[in-house]
């Protein structure tokens, strides 16, 4: 299995990876995206496209981080970061904001993982462990609500784990709901007949993919 | 004549008593009514049930609540911050109840409280661990899960400006679940920073409607949570 040494030199990196992310928003949509890795996709959706972010503390219009001095303790992101809002944005109480998500009103989210199953259950919110402190926030609205749930993660944990397995050991936030997976090695779709690697990293092939995943993988 | 407005933050929270539910607006310290959540610690009412969205940072606001021992139990989606560990420590020693809700549920089921509505179906949680237990029905052939409202005795908010009638504007996503809270209460307690005669505020952009707010307080310069944790500040 790959180590931390080899993940920073082999596939793509977390930049390239929002940046390969960034590709498939659509000029127009409304997305919401999760906290960590997902974030960087805004930095990244080509020039020509307007996309309206999301957040569901009650934003729509969310901008970049504000200039040092700029900052706000009232306009924060999901993640409790400072934000600013564009012009345009919409204030909203969290009930209507819930509802843009559980409505089916948001287009596209982008949310971390743990595990990924063949059949596109996520699991991204508690390892179920005895001791651990239970924390959902919105993931399970969104898998629930938004139609096009992409998943964007390395594609093994730290210590060498797949995280794209048979069936999620770990809690589940959704069952059969990630359509997309971007990895630091692959693009790849959930699919009826499973995994489908639809583009590998460049310098990586299907064989190095499939040694590291935990089911079976379709070639494209 | 119409009169919500009382002079003190200790005055509006006064009546708040052993095994209530309280209802707390904010989302982190974005809308969270640090004043009167001090009062309220203050009050010394114990056994109380807390619906917010998270368990507070550092040892001042919210957090400074659950650490006086007077939180029996928490509602919210996300108990955990980078910066407190008050109610981790409480809950492995079992002091505080967590009933954990899915933030796009706490909010429905808020709203629903304050809507008449008892309970409601959705899709979030289908399939998991916490929709255990909970009564699912099949509707054009996808399953839901069956959530119940939620209703309070107080609600703690905090506004931008409220006008005598408790008309309220709120500020940013400071907004975030105080405006259904306050239909979700029987009483609804709002600090703001601002207090204006009727009239002064657009019927057009009034957010919370004054029938759901039942006492303001001015608190025209509320102090910040991040401010006081960075400060190190401890309450009381």
């Amino acid at each position: 299995m790959n180590n931390a040494a080899e993940r920073a030199t082999v596939g793509w990196d977390r930049e390239q990876m929002a940046q390969r992310a960034a590709l498939d928003i659509p000029d127009g949509a409304y997305v919401n995206l999760g906290i960590g890795i997902p974030e960087k996709i805004a930095r990244y959706v080509p020039d020509g496209r307007e996309v309206i972010y999301h957040t569901e503390n009650g934003l729509l219009g969310m901008g970049p981080t504000p200039k040092p001095g700029e900052e706000d303790p009232d306009l924060v992101n999901a993640g409790k970061k400072q934000i600013t809002a564009i012009p345009g944005a919409a204030f909203f109480h969290h009930a209507d904001s819930f509802g843009m998500i559980r409505g089916g009103h948001i287009d596209i989210c982008v949310l971390g993982a743990m595990q990924v199953s063949e059949t596109g259950d996520l699991a991204n919110w508690s390892t179920g462990a005895a001791d651990a402190i239970p924390a959902v926030g919105g993931a399970m609205d969104l898998v629930a609500g938004v139609e096009t749930i992409y998943v964007l993660t390395q594609h093994c944990t730290k210590e060498g784990e797949p995280k794209l397995v048979r069936s999620c050991s770990f809690p589940l936030t959704g069952q059969a709901v990630v359509k997309r997976i971007y990895t630091d090695l692959a693009v790849i779709d959930v699919t009826p007949q499973g995994l489908r690697v639809i583009e590998l990293a460049p310098g990586i092939d299907f064989e190095y993919v499939q040694q590291r995943t935990g089911c079976n993988l379709i070639p494209a | 004549m119409i009169e919500k407005k009382f002079e003190t933050v200790a005055d509006a929270v006064s009546d708040i008593f052993d095994g209530a539910t309280v209802m707390i607006g904010g989302f982190g310290e974005a809308g969270s009514p640090i004043e009167l959540i001090h009062a309220l610690i203050d009050q010394g009412a114990k056994n109380l049930t807390v619906v917010n969205n998270n368990t507070g940072s550092g040892h001042v606001g919210l957090a400074a609540l659950i650490e006086s021992g007077r939180v029996a139990k928490m509602i919210c989606s996300f108990p955990r911050t980078a910066n407190s560990t008050v109610f981790t420590d409480l809950y492995r020693r079992g002091k505080v109840e967590l009933e954990l809700v899915p933030q796009g549920t706490l909010a429905e089921r808020i709203r629903a409280g304050g809507a008449g509505i008892p309970a409601f179906y959705t899709r979030t949680a289908v399939g998991t661990t916490l929709a255990e237990g909970k009564e699912v029905r099949n509707f054009e052939g996808r399953d839901y899960v069956m959530e119940y409202a939620l209703k309070a005795d107080f609600a703690l908010l905090k506004c931008r400006s409220a006008d005598r009638y408790g008309n309220l504007l709120f500020n940013k996503t400071a907004r975030n679940f105080s405006p259904i809270m306050a239909t979700a209460a029987k009483t609804t307690i709002v600090q703001t920073g601002k207090y204006l005669p009727a009239g002064d505020i657009d019927p057009e952009t009034v957010v919370t409607p004054g029938i759901f707010v039942h006492r303001i307080v001015l608190v025209p310069e509320p102090q910040h949570e991040s401010r006081l944790v960075a400060q190190g500040s401890v309450y009381p």
